[in-house]
């Protein structure tokens, strides 16, 4: 040893790195075990899929995407049931959205904080849990037989913006909360008033979070079923609704709002109830397009999010 | 009340631009950080605020413009008067958004919005109503050359405020503040997040600003306070313990706890 040296902190070299390397043997461990949940709720869900698209993939094509619903297998269809979800999705966006927004910049920007308002977030979240069966039965009482609308589309979208308020709601007020308090400050510090700091800062700044949620809510949407069968949809439909653009002034109409329907989950459960194998393979191909159209529509709501926060750092 | 021009001396000789009047601030949870706080803001000059941390010297520039009225179960009590129209500007009855367009602030860390250079300087005006595209252009130019910006800001106007240097964001954050001629600037300890150099950037523009404006700014920083102040305020537990010429405070400080803090004994 040399004379100059200090006296060192670490008395026993061997005994400090033995428990290091207990202490790591714990973060592998969890990494592992980690692994294994991971791979196996992935390749469960591949799984999955892969069965779907090869029980179903010699009913894809043109003529699968183009045809109604046919007593015939093999000519059966999905037109009416894409063409109806679509419809329905185009209700529930346009009502849930500026809704959820609202809510959520006002319960963030506006609402002064004091019981109510708990209550008030308590029960906005909550409401994301509540199982969907019971949005059918709310909408079956309050729009079907209470307001008169019917087993429409209108009806159906509607109850699907029920079902996805709350989602939009919770992400709008996650994605205000993430904005710096000293942007807000600026804002105001500059003479802006609520609702200039609202539009032209909050929203805007807010959006990418606030996009997430709407794209997600829509992906649940799009796969519900047991609300749409509770407000009564049709489960075989030979015809499509009104179109919503017509070649006559005023060009645009809402014939089809009041249109019988289904939707892509009802024509599967449909064809699955019967007894036929054949209809059982358009029903796994339709379950591969609606898992699709869910992994696009997520696939989407994560590039957005990522494009927006590499734009915004704070 | 015969209307006229009240200018206001102070025992100083200086032009009094505002003044506070036994200010007692309290916080929504009762806590009091402000206690009979009288002290004047000359015309054309820069005042210091020093003290330790928690004194209440933020807490006192923020009532300048209202920025506590943001968070409920803020309570002010007492006066701020601007002159030379004489307004309390914590009255209940004018709009913190009228007292925030008279002055402006600069906050402690840079704080651009995610938007493009011009439009953070020309939000000021935005917000006041300006839509003329040529009187923006003249303006926004003006502000950015007054916060000494304009030659590296010129030829990226349309670039987002966050690829410019923090000293340079502070400098826009500035020229924003700028943009909307306010006669009072608020400087909440503006180079805490800066470099030496940008620190010297930013000192050297506080003294051709106060040319055109008065300027109070809260710094940690005494030898900031010692360099660019022509008045200084020491704080000490929301009360204000003395304030003087800058350089009677650092030479000749009339109170002995003044002169603690500053010799660096407390504090």
């Amino acid at each position: 040893m040399q004379k100059n040296q200090k006296p060192k902190p670490i008395r026993d070299l061997g005994l400090m790195r033995a428990l290091i390397a207990k202490h790591k043997r714990f973060d592998s461990l969890f990494a592992i075990l980690g692994i294994f949940v991971i791979a196996s709720l992935t390749v469960t869900l591949l799984i999955l899929f892969i069965d779907l698209v090869i029980d179903g993939y010699p009913r894809f094509s043109i003529d699968f995407f183009g045809n109604f619903p046919s007593r015939r297998a093999a000519r059966a269809g999905i037109l009416s049931a894409w063409v109806g979800s679509s419809l329905v999705l185009v209700v529930t966006f346009l009502s849930a959205v500026p809704l959820g927004i609202a809510a959520g910049v006002y319960l963030e920007e506006y609402a002064k904080k004091n019981w109510l308002s708990d209550l008030i977030e308590i029960n906005v979240s909550n409401l994301a849990g509540v199982p969907s069966i019971i949005y059918g039965l709310l909408a079956l009482g309050l729009f079907v037989y209470q307001f008169g609308l019917g087993q429409t589309i209108l009806t159906a979208g509607l109850t699907l913006a029920l079902l996805m308020l709350p989602i939009v709601i919770v992400s709008t007020r996650e994605a205000i909360r993430a904005i710096p308090v000293h942007i807000r400050e600026a804002a105001y510090a500059v003479g802006a008033t609520k609702w200039q700091v609202c539009l032209q800062h909050v929203i805007p700044y807010s959006y990418g979070g606030i996009l997430t949620g709407v794209i997600i809510g829509m992906a649940r949407a799009i796969g519900e079923t047991a609300p749409i069968i509770t407000i009564g949809a049709l489960t075989f439909i030979a015809f499509l609704p009104p179109s919503p653009v017509g070649l006559e002034a005023p060009f645009i109409n809402f014939d089809w709002l009041n249109a019988g329907f289904t939707v892509l989950p009802i024509q599967m459960f449909n064809w699955i109830s019967r007894p036929q194998l054949a209809f059982h393979m358009n029903a796994a191909a339709t379950g591969a397009v609606i898992i699709m159209l869910t992994l696009l529509m997520n696939g989407a709501a994560i590039k957005i999010r990522y494009n927006i926060r590499k734009k915004i750092k704070w | 009340m015969v209307k006229k021009k009240i200018v206001q001396k102070s025992k100083h000789n200086e032009v009094v631009k505002a003044e506070s009047k036994d200010l007692n601030f309290f916080y929504a949870d009762g806590t009091q950080a402000l206690k009979k706080v009288n002290l004047p803001v000359y015309e054309n000059k820069i005042t210091a605020l020093i003290g330790p941390s928690g004194c209440g010297k933020s807490t006192f520039l923020r009532s300048f413009n209202r920025m506590h009225d943001l968070y409920p179960g803020n309570r002010y009590e007492g006066e701020i008067i601007l002159y030379p129209d004489n307004t309390n500007i914590l009255d209940k009855r004018v709009d913190p958004i009228e007292v925030r367009m008279r002055i402006s602030m600069v906050f402690q860390k840079p704080n651009p919005f995610p938007k493009s250079l011009y439009e953070n300087v020309a939000y000021g005006l935005r917000v006041r109503g300006e839509t003329n595209k040529r009187v923006l252009d003249d303006k926004v130019e003006e502000a950015l050359k007054g916060a000494s910006l304009w030659k590296e800001a010129q030829g990226r106007l349309h670039d987002l405020a966050f690829n410019l240097s923090g000293g340079q964001q502070q400098r826009l954050c500035i020229a924003r503040a700028l943009a909307t001629e306010p006669e009072i600037m608020l400087f909440d300890e503006p180079t805490s997040a800066l470099d030496p150099i940008a620190t010297m950037n930013i000192e050297e523009l506080m003294a051709g600003l106060k040319q055109k404006l008065s300027i109070l700014i809260v710094t940690h920083n005494m030898q900031q306070a010692a360099r660019i102040s022509d008045y200084t305020a020491y704080m000490y537990l929301g009360s204000l313990v003395e304030h003087d010429q800058t350089n009677q405070i650092f030479t000749n400080p009339s109170k002995k706890e003044t002169e603690d803090y500053i010799t660096g004994k407390f504090g």
